[in-house]
C-alpha cells in the first residue's frame, strides 16, 4: 500500500503551480473571464507546452500514456488556481476517441495542442441521466443525419470537434441503441449558442439541424454507445472530483487565513469557538472527500489495467457524491465565515464556491451517484459485498 | 499510488482468518454475533487465547512481547477480528497504561506490570473523569498526600468502565495543588483491592451496569507506584490519548456492522418488498456505507504516515468513526421498526428459553442504540475533538 505521489507527478504539480501563480493570477483569470472568447489562447500553449494536452493520450498518438492518477495530480492544481480553460472538455473528448479506438489522427492533434474537444451528451429532458437521448441519428447516402438539441455543452463553442450522443434505434431511455459522433464544429447543420456560466466557464447550447457526418464520424460502434459514455463519463466525474478537491483546498485555505486575520470584537475571529467548530467541520468534510476523490482515481486506473468497470463504477459513485456533498458543505460555510465579503465579486472565495456548484451539477449531482452507487451489485449484494 | 495490499498482506491475513477459525470459541462467536451481554469471563478468555498466539498486544514492541506487526497488518487483524465476530481486546491495560508504563514506568513497574498485562492477570480500568472533571479534565481534585514511602489518596472518579472487575486502576490525582491545574498532577497506579476503595455501580440508559463511580477513602499507595515524576502526569495523559491513533475509528467493526443492517434490510419487509429496496432507507444505507468507505481511506492514510509521531489527525477519526457508529445503530433500530421495542433483558443475558420475544434479532439493538450515545461522549467529547482540530491542526 502506497499513498505517494510519483516524482514526476509532484513535479508536474509544482510546475502547474509556479505557472498559475506567475501567470493565472486572479486577476489575469479575470480578465481572461471577460474577454470575448472567455479563454486565453496563450494559456492553452503553455498548457500543451507542459505536456499536459498530451498526458492521458496513447504514446502511439504523441501521448505520455498517463492515467487517472497523473490526470488527479493535474485536475487538483487547475481546481486550485481556477483555471477556465477548456482542459477538462477536451480530456473528456480525448477519452471518447481513446475508447472509441478510430479517430487516431484527432488524437495526434490533441496531443500537440491543436485541437480542442467538446462532448455534447446532455439534453433538455435528460437532467443527469445520459442514456436519456432523444437527439436522433439516421444512416442515409454513405453518412449519418442528425436532429436535435444538446443542452450545456461545455465549451462547446471553444471545440473543432464535438463528441454528440444520438440515438440511432431505441426508445428515448433505452441503453441500447445510443450512437457516439465525433463532429466537426463547423460541420454543415451544426450551430453553437455560446454562454457564461457564472463560474467563469463557458457552455454552449448546440443545435443539429440536418447535420451531416460521414460514417467514419462514428466512435465505437453504431448503436452500441453506452459502454463508451458510461465509462468516460465516469472517467469525467473522477477528473471533476480532483478538480473540486483543489478548489476545496484553496478555498479551505483562503477562510482559515480570513479567520486568522479578520478582527472583531478585538481579536481574531478564528478565537470563537463557534468558528472554530465549523472549521473543524470543514476539515473532517475535506479530508473524507480526498480519500474518496484519490480512491476514485485509483479505481480509474486500476480499471484501465484490468478492464473491470465494476469497482470503478461503485468507487466514481461514491466519490462524487462525497465530493458533492463536501463542496457544498466547505462552499456555503466558507461564504458564511468570510461574512460579508463572501458574498462579494471581489474575493476569489466567492469564485471557488461558485465553481464548486457548477462541479457538482456536471455529468450527476448527488442524487444521481448516490441512485448509481445503490444500483451497484457490491450495494444489495451479500454480505461479503458490504 | 498503490492501494492493493501486498502478497505479503493477503499471507497475513489468510494466516490470521485460519487462527480466527481454529481459535475463536463457538459461544463467544455467538454471543458476540447475537450481541448478547459479554462477561469478565468472556473478555479474560478470548484475551488469554490471543496471548497464547503472541497477538494480544499488537501495538507493543518486540521487547515487550508484541508480534512485531507493521501498521497495515495491525489494521488487518483488527478487521479479521471484526468480521469474525470475536470479543474485543479490552483498552485500558493494554493500550492505554502499558504504553505510558513502557515509555515512562521504571524497570520495576515494567517487570511486574507487563507480563500481567498480556496475560490478563489484572483487570485494568481507568481513573480519569471525575464529577467536576470531564472535557475539563485537569481541573481533577482527587488528592494524594505524601506520607513516608506512601501515598495517601482521597477523592472520587467517575465513569470507570467496567471497575467492578478491576484489580487495578490507573489515575490522574492532584499532588500539588498549589501550582497551574495542569502542572500538579501525578499518574498513579492503584490496586482496587486495597483497603479505602469503593465501586459503586452507575446503571445506563440501556439499564447495563458497565461503568462505576470509585470512590478512595485515605487509600495507601506505595510511592512505588508513581510512574514516571511526581507532577508530570499531564504529560503522560496526553501521551496515553495521542498513542492509539487509527484504532479508535473501528473501522472493522462498523464494516460488520453495515454488512448486518444490510442483512436485516433484506429480510425486513416494506410494501412488500424487502426495505433494503425502498428507496428512502436504500438511500441512507448508501450514504452512511460511502462515508465509511471514506474513513477507512482515511485511516489508511494515516497509516501510511505511521512512522511519524502521533498527532491529532486522530481527532478526526474519532469524529467521524463515532458518527458513524451511532448512525449505524439508529439505522439498525429504524430496520427492526416496532419489532425494537420490546426490552428483553433475558435475551440479552443469553436465556433465550425464558424469553416472550420470537424475533431474537431485533431485543439488542434499541439498548444498543441508546448506549451507542456515548461514543461522541467518552474518549474526549466530540466537541473537544474539534477543539483540537481547529487549535493543533488548523492553528486556530
Amino acid at each position: 500500500m502506497d499513498f505517494n505521489f510519483k516524482e514526476e507527478q509532484l513535479q508536474l504539480a509544482d510546475a502547474l503551480k509556479r505557472w498559475v501563480a506567475r501567470d493565472y493570477t486572479f486577476e489575469a483569470r479575470r480578465t481572461i473571464v471577460g474577454s470575448a472568447g472567455g479563454t486565453s489562447d496563450a494559456a492553452w500553449s503553455t498548457l500543451a507546452e507542459l505536456g499536459l494536452t498530451a498526458l492521458p493520450l496513447p504514446a502511439a498518438h504523441g501521448g505520455f500514456d498517463g492515467d487517472a492518477v497523473d490526470m488527479f495530480v493535474v485536475m487538483q492544481e487547475l481546481g486550485r488556481g481556477l483555471v477556465v480553460e477548456p482542459y477538462f472538455a477536451t480530456m473528456l473528448g480525448a477519452e471518447f476517441l481513446r475508447r472509441g479506438g478510430a479517430h487516431g489522427a484527432l488524437l495526434d492533434r490533441v496531443a500537440g495542442g491543436e485541437l480542442k474537444l467538446a462532448c455534447a451528451l446532455g439534453e433538455r429532458q435528460s437532467r443527469h441521466d445520459l442514456r436519456d437521448v432523444a437527439t436522433r441519428a439516421v444512416q442515409e447516402d454513405g453518412g449519418w443525419r442528425l436532429n436535435g438539441e444538446k443542452k450545456v455543452v461545455l465549451h462547446g463553442a471553444q471545440a473543432g470537434v464535438l463528441i454528440v450522443s444520438a440515438r440511432s434505434s431505441g426508445a428515448q431511455r433505452d441503453q441500447d441503441g445510443i450512437t457516439l459522433f465525433a463532429i466537426p464544429a463547423d460541420a454543415p447543420g451544426v450551430v453553437t449558442r455560446d454562454v457564461r456560466m457564472l463560474d467563469g466557464q463557458r457552455a454552449a447550447d448546440v443545435l443539429l439541424r440536418d447535420a451531416r457526418v460521414g460514417l467514419d464520424a462514428v466512435v465505437g460502434t453504431a448503436g452500441a454507445g453506452w459502454d463508451i459514455l458510461e465509462a468516460a463519463a465516469d472517467y469525467g466525474a473522477g477528473l471533476l472530483c480532483a478538480e473540486a478537491l483543489g478548489a476545496m483546498d484553496a478555498l479551505f485555505a483562503a477562510t482559515l487565513d480570513y479567520l486568522k486575520t479578520r478582527q472583531q470584537f478585538g481579536v481574531p475571529i478564528g478565537k470563537f469557538q463557534a468558528l472554530q467548530h465549523r472549521m473543524a467541520d470543514m476539515y473532517v468534510h475535506l479530508e473524507q472527500a480526498r480519500s474518496m476523490a484519490l480512491l476514485a482515481a485509483v479505481r480509474l486506473a486500476g480499471e484501465a489495467r484490468d478492464g473491470n468497470p465494476e469497482e470503478r463504477r461503485r468507487a466514481v459513485a461514491a466519490a462524487k457524491y462525497r465530493v458533492g456533498q463536501a463542496a457544498r458543505f466547505v462552499g456555503q460555510q466558507a461564504i458564511q465565515l468570510h461574512g460579508g465579503m463572501g458574498v462579494t465579486d471581489e474575493l476569489p472565495a466567492s469564485h471557488y464556491f461558485k465553481r464548486l456548484s457548477t462541479i457538482e451539477l456536471t455529468l450527476g449531482d448527488c442524487d444521481h451517484h448516490l441512485a448509481r452507487f445503490i444500483a451497484q451489485p457490491g450495494f444489495y449484494g451479500d454480505e461479503e459485498a458490504a | 499510488m498503490d492501494l492493493t495490499y501486498t502478497g505479503d498482506d493477503l499471507a497475513f491475513r489468510d494466516q490470521v482468518r485460519a487462527f480466527l477459525e481454529a481459535e475463536l470459541p463457538a459461544d463467544l462467536r455467538h454471543k458476540v454475533e447475537n450481541r448478547l451481554r459479554l462477561h469478565k469471563d468472556d473478555y479474560v478468555r478470548w484475551h488469554r487465547i490471543l496471548a497464547r498466539q503472541g497477538w494480544v498486544a499488537p501495538g507493543w514492541p518486540r521487547e515487550f512481547g508484541g508480534p512485531g506487526w507493521t501498521p497495515v497488518q495491525r489494521h488487518i487483524f483488527d478487521e479479521e477480528c471484526a468480521r469474525a465476530g470475536t470479543p474485543p481486546v479490552l483498552p485500558f491495560g493494554v493500550n492505554m497504561v502499558a504504553p505510558v508504563i513502557m515509555a515512562f514506568g521504571s524497570q520495576a513497574q515494567k517487570d511486574h506490570y507487563l507480563p500481567r498485562i498480556l496475560s490478563c492477570e489484572d483487570w485494568w480500568c481507568q481513573g480519569y473523569s471525575e464529577p467536576g472533571a470531564g472535557s475539563d479534565l485537569a481541573s481533577l481534585k482527587t488528592t494524594a498526600v505524601r506520607d513516608g514511602d506512601h501515598y495517601i489518596v482521597n477523592g472520587q472518579k467517575t465513569w470507570t468502565t467496567l471497575a467492578q472487575h478491576a484489580d487495578m486502576i490507573f489515575c490522574l490525582v492532584r499532588t500539588d495543588p498549589g501550582v497551574r491545574k495542569q502542572e500538579g498532577i501525578s499518574f498513579l497506579l492503584i490496586d482496587m483491592h486495597a483497603p479505602g476503595v469503593t465501586v459503586r455501580p452507575i446503571v445506563m440508559l440501556d439499564e447495563d451496569h458497565e461503568v462505576n463511580e470509585v470512590f478512595f477513602d485515605n487509600v495507601r499507595v506505595p510511592v512505588s507506584n508513581l510512574v514516571g515524576q511526581e507532577n508530570k502526569g499531564w504529560t503522560y495523559a496526553k501521551y496515553l490519548l495521542g498513542h492509539e491513533r487509527t484504532g479508535i475509528a473501528a473501522v472493522g467493526r462498523s464494516k460488520r456492522e453495515l454488512a448486518r443492517l444490510k442483512t436485516l434490510a433484506r429480510r425486513e419487509q416494506k410494501d412488500g418488498r424487502p426495505l433494503l429496496q425502498d428507496p428512502l432507507f436504500a438511500a441512507k444505507v448508501a450514504d452512511l456505507e460511502i462515508e465509511l468507505m471514506a474513513l477507512e481511506m482515511t485511516v489508511l492514510r494515516v497509516l501510511a504516515e505511521a512512522h511519524k509521531a502521533p498527532g491529532p489527525e486522530a481527532s478526526v477519526l474519532k469524529v467521524r468513526g463515532t458518527e458513524i457508529q451511532q448512525r449505524l445503530s439508529e439505522l439498525m433500530v429504524e430496520a427492526a421498526g416496532p419489532l425494537a421495542l420490546p426490552f428483553d433483558p433475558a435475551y440479552l443475558e443469553g436465556e433465550r428459553e425464558h424469553s416472550a420475544i420470537d424475533d431474537d434479532f431485533a431485543a439488542p439493538l434499541l439498548p444498543h442504540y441508546f448506549n451507542y450515545r456515548k461514543t461522541s461522549i467518552y474518549g474526549g467529547s466530540n466537541e473537544i475533538q474539534r477543539n483540537i482540530i481547529s487549535q493543533m491542526i488548523l492553528g486556530l
